[in-house]
């Protein structure tokens, strides 16, 4: 279980950007947190992260103190993040380091295979789309298999067709090991259709405003497929 | 000319057929291309001197250049003063290389060692370097160890300045990806930062290179027995222009072959680059 208790976080510039935010994400769920911009959702995902210092409060997986980046809590940004200077294939393997090289190969065929991206392995990031990019930053961070994923706004740079793909093909990644997945995001629609919990925030001070469980899960991707399938005309 | 002019009719009857040939066309025609202006140029000077429009005498003709390059090269000197240079611009960048890419990556790794260091090396940059040579003969001598290091000291600084701006510019969204993934320094160093700063340290080789030829003439201006920049000298004091001109255009072929040298060598690190020069150059 992760457990957030009475984060804060107060920048050295005096800004209050996180005040208090408590709160229990059990293993394998899907907490979305929305809010506007500045009220500290990128903040308390960094600092769950271990990229940044909480100034005060503890963030514990499993009754572990996280106090800096931690290989079961992995993390995909805004942008893909790939590293220009590898592969597609070598940017998915890049966490599996310590790993042999024989069986790093085979998790990043196996993870490329994944996410529809076998025939891209040779490939440079600069010659891949915005949403294949950021499928394979996806891949990246699910190769290690982490325990929770942190998503910071990740389809926010697509255009609606590709984000919605990306949706439901997230969805269908988390599937296969079942991480605990805390996505922040402004899209009120994306935090429905994909959380099983939806924790709203309010700025100055960031703090969390209110909890709702969110039903729509499966359904909603159901609607919208039909919807999509309907506007194809079929 | 007429070559890169029929070109394109050329490709568009072979497109279908056999687009091997045409592209080997292509890849001979555009180096032509940047031949044309020197070629047409010399060609139009030898055609004025040969009409007797000029005498020639001090601005020789390339007839005359290349018949003493030939004759000092027969002589077997032209060997000798070449490689007494490219021993010095070695040696002094070899040295220049080593410290300012040591020197540049602690002031850009170390913030505490940049505050420490960097304002002196910034104040020295700020001297010309030919203003050492009175003082390198002082402590060095009249012979190689001071020509080496005013070559070194030209080097230096742009390969310093180089290195620690790469390091300092390396995207911090890109470092965050190595901190997620727990790299320790010595691999954040090796996986991310040597790979980011690599095209910048490689403009950095290709610049102190360029500043290791000029600085090469100064050196041996200073006195020297053997050497291109000897040539250069001899040739001004015994009237000889077409020996000066002769030193010059070893010069430039040495200079552009040894930046060609460089180009090539990194071009294999730098395939992933995503950037203009490639495009055009691709297109």
């Amino acid at each position: 279980m992760l457990a957030l208790d009475r984060l804060g976080k107060i920048y050295p510039n005096g800004v209050n950007a996180l005040e208090r935010f408590s709160a229990d994400v059990r293993l394998g769920e899907i907490v979305a947190i929305i809010g506007g911009s500045g009220c500290g959702k990128s903040t308390l995902l960094r600092a769950i992260a271990g990229l940044d210092r909480a100034t005060s409060g503890t963030v514990t997986l499993d009754n572990i103190a996280i106090t800096g980046p931690h290989a079961k809590i992995g993390i995909i940004f805004q942008e893909p993040r790939l590293l220009p200077w590898l592969s597609v294939a070598d940017n998915i393997g890049f966490g599996l380091s310590e790993l042999p090289a024989n069986i790093r190969r085979e998790k990043v065929a196996r993870a490329l295979a994944r996410v529809g991206l076998a025939d891209k392995a040779d490939a440079w990031p600069r010659e891949l789309s915005g949403g294949q990019a950021q499928r394979v930053a996806i891949a990246r961070a699910l190769v290690p298999q982490p325990e929770v994923l942190l998503l910071d706004e990740p389809f926010s740079a697509l255009d609606a067709f590709t984000r919605s793909d990306l949706q439901d093909h997230l969805l269908d990644l988390w599937a296969d090991t079942r991480p605990t997945l805390l996505l922040v995001t402004h899209d009120v629609d994306e935090a429905v259709v994909l959380a099983d919990r939806v924790l709203v925030m309010r700025p100055r001070p960031g703090r969390l405003f209110d909890e709702s469980r969110s039903t729509w899960r499966g359904r909603a991707t159901a609607i919208r497929r039909c919807s999509i399938i309907s506007s194809a005309g079929c | 000319m007429a070559m890169t002019v029929e070109l394109p009719a050329l490709e568009r009857t072979d497109a279908m057929a056999s687009p091997a040939p045409s592209g080997r066309l292509r890849r001979l025609a555009r180096p032509a291309l940047g031949l044309l202006l020197p070629v047409g140029l010399a060609l139009a000077w030898e055609i004025i001197v040969w009409l007797g429009l000029s005498n020639g005498r001090l601005v020789p003709p390339p007839s005359k250049l290349f018949a003493t390059i030939v004759e000092l090269a027969r002589s077997g000197e032209l060997a000798r003063h070449i490689m007494a240079t490219l021993t010095r611009v070695v040696a002094g960048f070899g040295l220049g290389v080593i410290a300012g890419t040591v020197f540049g990556a602690i002031s850009g790794y170390w913030g505490l060692a940049r505050r420490l260091l960097d304002p002196t090396v910034q104040a020295l940059r700020a001297i010309p370097s030919i203003a050492w040579v009175p003082l390198f003969i002082l402590w060095l001598g009249i012979f190689e160890t001071s020509k080496i290091v005013l070559i070194a000291v030209g080097v230096f600084f742009p390969i310093y300045l180089g290195v620690m701006g790469a390091i300092l510019s390396v995207d911090r969204k890109i470092v965050e990806v190595g901190r997620t993934f727990r790299l320790s320094g010595p691999a954040m160093i090796r996986r991310i930062l040597l790979p980011a700063v690599l095209p910048a340290y490689v403009v950095a080789l290709r610049v102190g290179l360029g500043l290791g030829w000029m600085f090469v003439v100064a050196a041996e201006f200073m006195g020297a027995s053997e050497g291109l920049g000897y040539l250069l000298i001899d040739g001004q004091q015994l009237g000889k222009p077409a020996q000066i001109l002769a030193a010059i255009v070893i010069f430039a072929i040495l200079g552009k072959t040894t930046d060609w040298l460089i180009e090539i060598g990194s071009a294999p690190l730098l395939r992933w680059q995503d950037a203009f020069g490639r495009q055009s150059g691709a297109a």
